[in-house]
């Protein structure tokens, strides 16, 4: 139990990358992040010792965020969506950098959940093909088109009609 | 089956480092030959870096504070503590480890991680030392509550326990995990059962805990966080003889 609590202190910060980048907000994401912690804190038990943590944590965050998108949609005045796009990291060094951050944080934004999801956990978390199956309880067929199609789909939004506006931020 | 066409799944797979390696060679042959594919593996590939660029810094930022500490009730110490000594008496028999009053399960994971497992550490590794159990020997009190209150950096006090059996032996500092050192004082029977009382600061900032009751490894290690010092009894006692004891060190702490 020792072990498992700080396994899951150790996962924080990635946890933390994730949700910001999954929900476009810092104050949500740290809301869930809290909540999944709870959760799992709760759950611990059920934890199968030597098995992957962050995998665990994130099929825990899946299906808060999953509510929590159901209840974004059922009661949106309670949950207010301004800082959707709120730029918290360290400010970009130039116009054309906070465009592009702006391009990325809208083009992610407007992807589906469930491809926003896929791309990130295999684009910025690593995971493998097989754990995101796993995590987001999909076959690995599904995970594999879901991926494909937010790629293209960024790949095209970025690149703009034509113009090669895709450049890495730094 | 190298001979196969390349897949798109097989793309993302070579973008990703998750491609069977036997498919490595045929990959990278069509890229050659093709550069419609090249084009969408470079900009997968930017697309990668592109998130790691922006969001990689949340993940190298400092975890808030909320999220390891966040109490979301907040009772007065002094009413978790009575409502902790109330239920003692019907819960000796209970789980290894309960709860009381404020802090979060994780905040309390973490305070049993710098507190009551470090204190458990020290108990096993100092006290079976039949010649240097001790920095400092208890005939020089006011040298170790001085040299201990100096290091520490707030007002470290000896509790007595003599009224149940225990002397002080003397003191020593620790290394802590983080926040500076830690102290260790060190009790003994007539029967050269050894008890030590651990405290360190910073263990969750301004925090005050109630009672919690910890097996680390075969010693019993009743810990609270009170004030300027998270503090952690340890013995290997059955739990219903170590309880008056930190029954005792915490009224004296707080007369």
């Amino acid at each position: 139990m020792d072990d498992a609590g700080a396994q899951m202190l150790e996962q924080i910060p990635r946890l933390r990358r994730y949700a910001r980048a999954l929900t476009g907000s810092a104050a949500t994401a740290d809301d869930l992040v809290q909540d999944c912690l709870e959760r799992a804190w709760s759950r611990l038990h059920r934890w199968r010792r030597g098995s992957d943590m962050r995998a665990w944590l994130f099929t825990i965050m899946h299906r808060l965020n999953a509510n929590r998108v159901r209840r974004l949609v059922a009661h949106p005045a309670e949950y207010p969506l301004d800082d959707a796009h709120e730029r918290v990291l360290a400010a970009p060094g130039s116009p054309e950098a906070a465009l592009e951050i702006d391009d990325l944080d809208a083009a992610l934004a407007a992807l589906p959940d469930g491809q926003r999801e896929v791309l990130l956990l295999v684009a910025l978390e690593g995971l493998s093909y097989a754990a995101v199956a796993q995590v987001l309880d999909l076959p690995q067929g599904t995970v594999m088109s879901r991926l494909h199609r937010a790629r293209e789909r960024l790949r095209r939004e970025l690149a703009g009609e034509g113009a090669p506006r895709l450049r890495r931020i730094k | 089956m190298n001979g196969l066409p390349v897949s798109d799944a097989e793309l993302h797979a070579y973008v990703d480092g998750q491609l069977d390696p036997a498919r490595q060679a045929a990959v990278e042959h069509h890229l050659t030959g093709a550069a419609d594919a090249a084009g969408r593996v470079a900009a997968y590939r930017q697309l990668n870096a592109l998130l790691h660029d922006r969001f990689d810094p949340v993940a190298e930022a400092p975890v808030p504070h909320r999220l390891v500490f966040r109490s979301p009730r907040r009772l007065p110490w002094r009413v978790a503590a009575a409502v902790g000594w109330l239920a003692f008496g019907g819960l000796l028999g209970a789980g290894a480890v309960w709860q009381f009053g404020p802090g979060t399960p994780l905040a309390q994971a973490r305070i049993e991680a710098t507190l009551a497992r470090p204190a458990g550490i020290a108990h096993a590794v100092y006290t079976p030392e039949v010649r240097h159990p001790v920095e400092v020997v208890a005939s020089e009190e006011a040298h170790l509550v001085g040299w201990l209150t100096k290091r520490l950096g707030a007002r470290v006090r000896a509790p007595r326990l003599d009224g149940l059996g225990y002397q002080l032996v003397g003191g020593r500092l620790l290394p802590a995990v983080d926040d500076g050192p830690a102290a260790q004082l060190m009790y003994q029977d007539a029967t050269g059962t050894r008890l030590t009382l651990y405290l360190r600061g910073g263990v969750a900032g301004s925090e005050t805990t109630a009672f919690r009751f910890a097996d680390e490894g075969g010693v019993g290690v009743f810990y609270w966080v009170d004030g300027p010092f998270g503090y952690a009894l340890s013995a290997t006692l059955p739990r219903a003889e170590l309880l008056p004891l930190a029954h005792a060190v915490y009224a004296q702490l707080n007369p």
